[in-house]
């Protein structure tokens, strides 16, 4: 297991340096003027433009900067906003609201989606199951701040069930709509890999013969297919982080919740462009750490994938 | 009709000219996908969406941004019955054009962001997939690792980035940042496919009969294993137009002379309350597109497998 695991961290090691790269020569380096780009619609004096050339460092060569870009990113050094504060410290007054954010959507997405996955699978082409696939396939197709906008509207405004914005009531009154929302995109998938993997584990040698020697279907159910049934749920729980924070950016400006969403949202409607771009690296640092961990619980759960 | 549409058609017509009375995989699809009212529903709605993008002057008149009069802005629509609304059916926009007609131009941007990125991946994938999946060692080892790095960026975080770099962009320039970020998943799809069908007894027997690696490639592996990477694609032409509009409606997508329903739900969405009408038309059209997309490639996925069956 020791050695799944490191080698697992060491894969990480150059996934973490391309992407860095990657977003480093994207923004900094490409074609097209970043600090223009970073100054918005307004023109820029040559004395700022040359000062801020300087500033970012972008009359060294390349492989220089992005080693120092990196030096910055280990020490938690995200870059500056326009105003001048940093990044990080920025990030630190609203992380809190984002996980209580994203808990809320996980644990509401978790719970409900593999319980309509468990009740389509069952009876799999009864009412229950076309509901489901039916229900799923629209919410995927709506695009979120449409589903935000409509839900605000109706059970914010007009029937008074829920705050419309802002964090006032705490958790988790003021996070529960927004959670729901930011929850039913994945709940979607969650629901139908649970109910695909139900119905192909159903078919399984081995429920057949706990069936032949007599279990009863409540428990050939819950110990041996559901079991089964989730560990591509699990490996879903890893990308669904990525929806998640990306969703976060949406709703979060959407009903006005201070997190790391919403400075992103702001930043990007004022053109603060190093502020995007800092929180966005970020962001895919927790992406990509998260993953890291689903892939070790992956191989805690499946002795399969340990020794491939 | 869609590109993934009429492709999908015209394989699943030449597989039962070519294979005659027996059936082919996709002779046999097409038999029971002809059969199917989703299908039929989400082929009509898309042939309608794609009339629209090609030839917006079948629905209007007016051209795009074309004869506004702010005099007119935000009036809505005299009844919610477009057929009862008189000339203008879905009322006027923001700045006082003909909703309607704005709307049929705006199905113009999302649907090539759809296709140009999709078929980036697409080429992408296969190509890449391909290779790595076929010749294995170093070569899949490069690849795979490569394909890892692109992975590690979630698709709205990596385009927010991009595109912010990039402020001024077009359809094109949007559509190419996308797709480069888009391949991914396609390519570890096609890789899987490949490596199940590599080893099998027709590819040895095509070996042993002197075939050359781009003969087994082309003739016998992406025939039997293109299938599932050629469903994924055609559903994810919903999944992108979804993304376009999210990316516009976040304000680093398409910018104001372009039109598209993204651009049009973001400028409804200060005022929605008191004109729902702003919001709510654009994504009727928008859902009910991604939808048959989306419809449609769970029905070909069905047919394409038996065993879903």
């Amino acid at each position: 297991m020791w050695r799944f695991v490191l080698r697992r961290v060491l894969q990480m090691v150059p996934v973490l340096i391309g992407t860095t790269f990657l977003i480093y020569v994207a923004v900094f380096a490409l074609p097209g003027d970043p600090i223009r780009a970073l100054g918005g619609d307004k023109p820029m004096p040559p004395s700022v433009y040359e000062a801020l050339r300087h500033h970012y460092h972008l009359d060294e060569p390349l492989i220089e900067q992005y080693g120092r870009y990196l030096l910055g990113l280990v020490r938690g050094d995200f870059g500056e906003t326009l105003n001048g504060q940093s990044v990080a410290s920025l990030m630190a007054t609203g992380w809190t609201v984002t996980v209580q954010l994203a808990l809320t959507a996980w644990v509401f997405e978790l719970v409900v989606g593999i319980a309509l996955g468990v009740l389509a699978g069952l009876r799999k082409g009864g009412i229950i199951d076309s509901l489901v696939l039916s229900g799923t396939t629209f919410v995927i197709a709506i695009p979120a701040f449409v589903l935000a906008y409509s839900a605000q509207l109706i059970f914010g405004l007009k029937l008074g069930w829920f705050p419309t914005a802002g964090t006032d009531d705490g958790w988790p009154y003021s996070y529960l709509l927004p959670g729901i929302i930011l929850g039913s995109l994945s709940l979607a998938y969650i629901a139908r890999l649970t109910r695909t993997s139900l119905v192909e584990n159903m078919r399984a040698d081995y429920v057949r013969t706990a069936l032949a020697k007599g279990l009863p279907r409540r428990r050939i159910i819950l110990r041996h297919t559901l079991r089964n049934s989730l560990i591509p749920v699990v490996t879903y729980l890893g990308v669904d982080l990525g929806n998640l924070l990306a969703g976060a950016i949406v709703i979060e400006g959407i009903f006005n919740l201070p997190g790391i969403g919403q400075q992103i949202f702001q930043a990007v409607q004022i053109k603060d462009g190093p502020t995007v771009v800092g929180i966005s690296t970020f962001l895919v640092l927790i992406f990509l750490l998260a993953n890291l961990v689903v892939d070790i619980l992956y191989g805690a759960l499946d002795p399969r994938i340990r020794y491939e | 009709m869609s590109e993934a549409g009429s492709d999908t058609l015209a394989v699943a017509q030449t597989g039962s000219d070519v294979a005659g009375a027996s059936a082919s995989l996709w002779s046999d699809a097409w038999r029971a996908l002809r059969r199917r009212v989703v299908f039929w529903v989400s082929v009509v709605i898309l042939v309608v969406m794609a009339l629209m993008a090609v030839f917006p002057s079948l629905f209007t008149d007016r051209g795009v941004n074309d004869r506004c009069d702010v005099r007119f802005a935000k009036h809505a629509p005299s009844s919610w019955n477009p057929f009862g609304a008189g000339g203008h059916p879905f009322g006027y926009d923001m700045h006082g054009c003909d909703y309607w007609a704005q709307i049929v131009h705006g199905a113009r941007a999302p649907m090539i962001v759809g296709f140009v990125v999709t078929g980036i991946a697409l080429t992408l994938s296969i190509t890449l997939g391909s290779l790595s999946g076929y010749f294995g060692r170093w070569l899949d080892a490069l690849i795979s690792r490569i394909t890892d790095i692109f992975f590690g960026l979630p698709l709205v975080l990596g385009a927010l980035v991009i595109l912010t770099a990039f402020p001024a962009h077009g359809v094109w320039t949007m559509s190419l940042v996308l797709g480069v970020l888009w391949w991914p998943t396609m390519t570890r799809l096609m890789r899987g496919q490949v490596l199940s069908v590599r080893d099998a007894d027709y590819v040895q027997a095509a070996r042993v009969l002197g075939a050359g690696d781009l003969r087994i490639m082309a003739r016998h592996i992406l025939p039997n294993a293109i299938a599932p990477v050629f469903v994924y694609a055609m559903l994810n032409v919903g999944v992108v137009i979804g993304y376009e509009a999210t990316l516009d409606y976040l304000g680093v997508g398409l910018q104001y002379p372009t039109v598209s329903w993204g651009l049009q739900l973001s400028q409804a969405q200060d005022v929605f309350t008191d004109y729902p009408y702003l919001l709510i038309y654009p994504a009727v059209l928008l859902t009910a597109t991604v939808l048959s997309f989306l419809l449609l490639g769970d029905a070909v996925r069905d047919a394409l497998d038996p065993k879903l069956r």
